[in-house]
């Protein structure tokens, strides 16, 4: 509710301002008051940006190639529509997601290269001097479309000037995937959504022969997704908010990794050795009841193996002792390059992708694969499609940022380039070294990342 | 006309005088030793000596991506010796390099001498030899990736079978495990390279000295340890060096199957670079960490180039 009351002042705010330069360009014979007072229809008009496109633009955009097929397809139609609407040119890469971060590190290093690079986590924050400030797009696409969610605002918005330097275009949103007629069998109805109650049932599950999979390995998507969910869910993190107090080595972390070991109990063999595909394809194999995932099990399941479609049900991660969601999704970002000569074309392109004829199309076509970043998507049809997806629109509501509670920027990226907090759980669980140690081993990482 | 002519003249003449005083330069043979490989040389220096300079100038630097870094002398260093993760990594990549080039070693040269006897269709016995080394590695280890995945592993299906074991077998899940699995395939992969190398050396050998020894009553045994490996040594010694060179290095076989997991106890030199230069963007100690396996490698070209003298 306070929200809501802020973003009503933010709007006026806007007003204000927007009309303070009316009247500047020669509408001052119009006085303030008559402007506002009763004027529903100009309040509730749809923001404007006006950008001036350079001649001829050619645009070249480097993006995570899909993880479901149909991604691709609606991106470049959607491209195609900016083309023809702008005379404008777009050459799209695609790139595995993993290998992106290298590219464009590389080319901010070097100055050169693509205009537009569709990114993860924190890159933005490695090089935020390198990037074009889209804060009109933020700003503009925010008014228009209900607001950007909180975690957004923090993986958009450099810290230091409070200025956007990428827009959140959407998170590979993760929820817990389960067979339905396994937990029925392990006598629930369905998966409990506090952690006590969640390790129980994981372990009845295992009991009736069915294991659990949590990645354990380094896998860069499904490991560090479901550690970091539990870690904060004890109420455990990596660093104060000031950036520097490392304080991983706390009672709620080792209270995370004790209960970690039950949870791992749980779990089918192997899980240490888990990257990206592993439980996708142990899941659509019916080797494991349990797992946390994207939408790709259920899409995947949906053209292939419709007996798991029929027996997948999703949830979102369950709450642990801190009392609120504490979850973390595969988030990406779209940013500009100084270097590039067209960034009002950039801009553009940009603005026009998140509009919602095109944004609505990519949502739908995707079954929701992009969790999206602006509030007002949270009621696209889309969403309803399928009850299994419906959860994977709160992701973004309850998502942390990686590096929590301390700043984006080199050493959070680093913290988890490095599996700090993965290997601290697979020490303790894979390793059967002590809680305590493994603590230790995270904080000595850390403190390196962060001095 | 004349006039013309005479200038004509004049600048042949002057030419002469030059291209007289550049044919004596060039009978000189260090000059055209200089020119001839000028253009390697420039490659190399491009290619090569270029990004090893700026590895090491890196490596004394704390640069991270986006940021040009400042000189913090051997920081970066001294960081890594009391850090666990390098030092596991230090430990994997010595197990990995003398596990695997010993192996290596052994079944190659085993192969190579079984495979240099006359028998049929021996042409073709040896080029399916060869095969591990021709497939590109990304490809092969992919299919060791599926071979050892804990869930559907054809060996641990085969054995479940049979009636062997009763659970599955955790390949890359368990550390140890991992560490044998990884050093297996790079075995698989480097056997060809020892055989191939090695019998192209025993088929140089003289068979009149195998006769000689067969007329004094030696053994196979007292043949192999007396006439083949004295003479087969300095190719051998070169081998190894090779394959320790590329396997101290090894980057992608471990990146495909594990990435350094589980919990580090797979992490090489080469990946533990990669990983913290590029995702964690930390170029500075990403290149500290791949200069180590400089002084290693060091050691090997400088034993190879002794033998290669030798052998003059």
């Amino acid at each position: 509710m306070e929200r809501d009351g802020t973003k009503g002042l933010t709007r006026r705010d806007f007003m204000k301002k927007s009309a303070a330069g009316l009247a500047g360009v020669g509408l001052a014979s119009l006085s303030m008051d008559a402007l506002f007072q009763g004027n529903s229809s100009m309040a509730a008009q749809a923001p404007s940006l006006s950008l001036k496109l350079e001649k001829d633009p050619v645009i070249r955009l480097l993006r995570w190639s899909g993880f479901v097929k149909s991604d691709e397809q609606i991106w470049n139609a959607n491209t195609k529509k900016w083309e023809e609407a702008t005379g404008g040119k777009v050459i799209t890469e695609y790139l595995s997601w993993e290998d992106v971060r290298a590219k464009a590190a590389m080319e901010a290093s070097v100055g050169a290269g693509h205009d537009i690079v569709l990114g993860w986590f924190d890159d933005p924050h490695l090089y935020p001097n390198k990037l074009v400030d889209v804060t009109d797009v933020a700003t503009y696409l925010g008014k228009k479309y209900g607001g950007w969610y909180p975690v957004c605002e923090m993986y958009g918005k450099d810290a230091k000037t409070n200025r956007w330097i990428a827009l959140p275009i959407g998170s590979a949103g993760i929820c817990i995937n389960y067979r339905v007629s396994w937990v029925k069998e392990a006598g629930y109805d369905k998966v409990p959504d506090d952690i006590g109650g969640f390790i129980k049932c994981c372990q009845a599950l295992k009991a009736k022969g069915h294991p659990t999979g949590f990645a354990l390995g380094h896998a860069v998507g499904d490991a560090n997704t479901w550690t970091h969910w539990w870690l904060w869910s004890f109420g455990g993190k990596a660093v104060e908010k000031d950036g520097k107090t490392i304080c991983i080595n706390s009672k709620e972390t080792l209270q995370a990794l004790d209960a970690c070991r039950e949870l791992y109990e749980s779990m089918i063999p192997g899980v240490g050795s888990w990257l990206d595909p592993h439980n996708n394809k142990a899941f659509l194999s019916g080797q494991i009841s349990l797992t946390a995932n994207g939408n790709s099990i259920f899409y995947a399941s949906m053209k292939k193996f419709p007996e798991i479609n029929k027996d997948l049900m999703t949830m979102n991660f369950p709450v642990g002792p801190v009392g609120h969601p504490t979850e973390l999704s595969l988030f990406s970002l779209a940013f500009i390059f100084k270097h590039t000569p067209v960034p009002n074309a950039a801009k553009d392109f940009l603005r026009f992708m998140f509009e919602k004829p095109q944004y609505a199309t990519w949502e739908s076509g995707t079954w929701g694969y992009v969790t999206q970043t602006l509030k007002a998507y949270y009621d696209l049809p889309a969403w309803k499609k399928d009850s299994r997806i419906t959860p994977y629109r709160n992701c973004m509501e309850r998502m942390l940022w990686n590096g929590y509670a301390g700043p984006l920027g080199p050493a959070s990226a680093a913290a988890m380039s490095e599996y700090v907090i993965v290997d601290m759980f697979a020490d303790v669980c894979v390793m059967g070294k002590t809680p305590k140690a493994a603590a230790l081993s995270a904080e000595r990482k850390l403190k390196r990342f962060y001095r | 006309m004349h006039h013309k002519s005479s200038v004509t003249e004049g600048q042949t003449a002057g030419w002469g005088r030059y291209w007289g005083k550049a044919s004596i330069v060039m009978q000189q043979r260090g000059v055209v030793g200089v020119l001839f490989t000028a253009p390697v040389g420039i490659i190399l220096l491009l290619l090569l000596a270029y990004p090893f300079v700026l590895g090491i100038w890196l490596s004394f630097t704390d640069t991270i991506i986006g940021r040009t870094g400042t000189f913090i002398g051997l920081e970066n260093y001294l960081y890594l010796f009391f850090d666990d993760v390098f030092l596991l990594t230090t430990f994997n990549t010595l197990l990995y390099t003398i596990a695997a080039v010993f192996f290596k070693l052994v079944f190659g040269f085993g192969l190579a001498v079984v495979l240099n006897r006359d028998f049929k269709a021996k042409g073709l016995v040896r080029a399916i030899v060869l095969l591990p080394w021709i497939v590109p590695t990304a490809l092969s280890t992919i299919v060791f990736w599926w071979i050892f995945d804990t869930q559907f592993s054809c060996i641990t299906w085969l054995l479940m079978k049979m009636g062997i074991i009763s659970s599955q077998i955790d390949f890359l899940g368990d550390p140890n495990n991992a560490r044998a699995s990884v050093i297996a395939v790079n075995v698989w992969r480097g056997i060809p390279f020892f055989t191939i190398g090695l019998m192209a050396g025993l088929q140089t050998i003289n068979q009149s000295l195998y006769e000689a020894a067969d007329i004094d009553g030696a053994s196979p045994w007292v043949k192999f340890r007396r006439i083949t490996l004295p003479l087969i040594m300095p190719l051998l010694a070169v081998i190894t060096t090779f394959s320790i060179i590329w396997t101290f290095a090894d980057f992608h076989l471990i990146w495909i199957m594990t990435r350094g997991g589980p919990a580090n106890a797979t992490h090489i030199y080469g990946t533990l670079s990669y990983q913290r230069a590029i995702p964690g963007g930390h170029l500075g100690e990403g290149a500290a960490i791949s200069i180590f396996i400089f002084p290693i490698l060091l050691i090997c070209v400088l034993l190879t180039a002794k033998y290669l003298r030798r052998e003059d």
